[in-house]
């Protein structure tokens, strides 16, 4: 069952030169002062998934969110959640949602446990119930003994498991996080996943943004991969690393201009691909690293030295790539 | 879970007024410290040693007292929204949580305006004891209507708190500073606070070039309230302008408010 629905979903910004946010396109030769954020994305999520939405800075990945979780207005198309239209039903959608930000926001003047109270106040939960589960929620997160702290008091980790635990706190249908994990430490992030893990087996719809490969694939049923607003892809991680082209990127460094050495290179055995961006020669490999001796000597045949050699084994960055041209992780 | 199908937009409402009451409540001597500060100093200074040095008559402290306290309500509304919302927008993001609770937009934004009309209020209720022990007698002061002072205390706080929230939403954390300077301190020295509005017969151009400023009405509707021996407009004219201003003031404080909340 959908529980979440976008359908030819739309956003334009009004975009001053200083704002013009990197990767998102002027639209197309109508109003130069607008960036097109999302450009008619379609996304269905099922109710229990874990959905992960993948892109580049600047993809639309946040816009996506603010319009699911009714901060932003879309420019055109529909969406729903629980059966409800974010642009109509604003306020039911809010009672059934529960949102992670980008950058922990909690309210400064109150203290852990009373911002996690005041939220359940405003969600209609008693003061009594929402002091219980506030409390059984900071234990399960691991800082309990913060329960009184100031929230300026909290490291960046502590902060972010606030963040998710007020989100939690309401026992909402469906939980927005965006891009969780960014500015987290290792430690922080691995803890995080493992959280993120737990509440997808307790059956909760988790839809979340990241531009961090392991962690789309670690955690999430399907992925959307999305970039300058629009859907390049949509399938279970497995899925999409099977559509990767070739499976195998090897890229190779060249002492000049790498055309001609292309041109060779697209002849050897097990290459179904070859990209160039100035001295820079990628070639997709259903070979694994085999190819790569002749395509060194395809290079010294064309009068270049390799200075460089790389090899990336099927991911969903290679897929990623090969959709896009362009590395996900900046 | 489903959630609970009784829950309406007052009780989210409430829920929010409760969360302010009870940071209002924690903050209230900082908060205290920060509205009562020129009010008092002015009285000391202005209804207390000038009038006993003789270099100001005694009476004039019949008109600066009410306009100190419409010039309290004033400047605790507005600040009380302006400051933290402006900031909240740009820098702390806290007011997230209210925008993703269940309730519409524009009734967070009337729970932010109804809090600072609170705190004005409060402002006016400390300031007022306050003043009078400092300053002593106050030559013709005649609380004799309640009603009258209540409604101009209450009409004043709302419409500064909604001036309060479209300045909140309008101008950006870095530039309060510039916001006090050039749009607070120009409004408090033509606010007829410190003289009434009668006075301005001398310069008539600036007696109806003021008649913009809002603070205005105020200090002549409490003027009215409190010594309606000094000369001040009628009470109809204070409270039809306050209306008017409040109106206006929500109006494109909303506007602003919702242009910010919903992208």
């Amino acid at each position: 069952m959908a529980i979440i629905e976008t359908r030819a979903l739309r956003k334009r910004y009004p975009a001053p030169p200083m704002r013009r946010r990197p990767g998102a396109r002027p639209s197309g030769g109508t109003a130069p002062s607008e960036v097109v954020a999302l450009d008619g994305l379609d996304l269905t999520v099922g109710a229990g998934e874990c959905f992960g939405i993948l892109g580049p800075n600047g993809a639309g990945k946040t816009t996506t969110i603010g319009i699911l979780t009714t901060r932003v207005r879309a420019s055109g198309g529909r969406a729903t959640v629980a059966g409800f239209d974010v642009s109509t039903q604003d306020v039911e959608v809010r009672r059934r949602i529960g949102v992670v930000p980008q950058r922990p926001n909690p309210d400064r003047s109150l203290n852990v446990l009373e911002n996690l109270v005041f939220h359940g106040t405003y969600f209609g939960v008693s003061r009594h119930e929402s002091d219980r589960r506030a409390m059984a929620l900071l234990d399960r997160l691991g800082i309990a003994d913060k329960a009184d702290a100031k929230t300026d008091d909290l490291s960046g980790g502590q902060a972010q498991r606030l963040m998710i635990a007020r989100a939690l706190l309401h026992e909402p249908d469906v939980i927005f996080l965006d891009e969780p994990t960014v500015g987290l430490d290792p430690q922080a992030r691995h803890q995080l996943w493992e959280l993120l893990q737990g509440l997808h087996r307790d059956g909760r719809t988790i839809v979340m943004t990241t531009h961090y490969m392991e962690e789309a694939d670690r955690l999430c049923d399907r992925l959307a991969i999305i970039d300058r607003g629009t859907l390049l892809a949509c399938d279970t991680p497995a899925g999409l690393k099977a559509k990767a082209p070739g499976a195998t990127l090897i890229d190779l460094t060249l002492d000049g201009p790498a055309e001609d050495a292309a041109t060779r290179g697209r002849t050897v055995a097990g290459i179904v691909r070859t990209d160039v961006t100035g001295n820079d020669l990628r070639a997709y490999s259903d070979r694994g690293g085999e190819p790569i001796p002749a395509l060194i000597r395809a290079a010294e045949e064309s009068g270049r030295v390799v200075q460089n050699i790389n090899l990336q084994k099927p991911s969903l960055e290679t897929l990623f790539i090969s959709l896009t041209g362009r590395k996900l992780e900046a | 879970m489903t959630p609970s199908p009784t829950l309406s937009p007052s009780d989210v409402f409430v829920a929010m007024m409760a969360r302010d009451v009870r940071v209002m409540r924690r903050e209230l001597p900082f908060f205290l410290l920060r509205t009562l500060m020129q009010p008092l100093l002015l009285m000391l200074v202005f209804g207390f040693l000038l009038p006993k040095m003789g270099n100001i008559p005694q009476a004039y402290v019949g008109t600066l007292f009410p306009g100190v306290l419409a010039l309290s309500i004033a400047l605790s509304s507005i600040q009380s929204v302006a400051l933290p919302m402006s900031v909240s927008f740009s820098v702390s993001k806290e007011i997230e949580d209210r925008l993703l609770a269940p309730i519409p937009t524009r009734l967070v934004a009337l729970e932010l305006v109804v809090m600072g009309t609170l705190q004005g209020l409060v402002t006016a209720l400390v300031v007022f004891p306050l003043g009078k022990l400092i300053i002593g007698t106050i030559p013709g002061l005649a609380l004799a209507d309640f009603a009258e002072l209540g409604a101009v205390m209450l009409l004043s706080a709302a419409a500064f708190s909604a001036i309060g929230l479209f300045l909140g939403c309008a101008v950006a954390p870095q530039h309060i500073g510039l916001l006090f300077s050039f749009v607070v301190g120009p409004m408090i020295f033509f606010g007829c606070a410190y003289y009434p509005w009668r006075g301005l017969d001398v310069v008539p151009v600036m007696k109806y070039a003021v008649l913009l400023n809002p603070l205005v009405y105020v200090s002549e509707g409490m003027r009215g309230a409190l010594t309606p021996g000094v000369p001040h407009m009628p009470l109809l004219v204070v409270t039809a302008a306050l209306l008017v201003m409040l109106g206006i003031f929500w109006r494109i404080g909303l506007n602003a408010f919702m242009k910010r909340a919903v992208g």
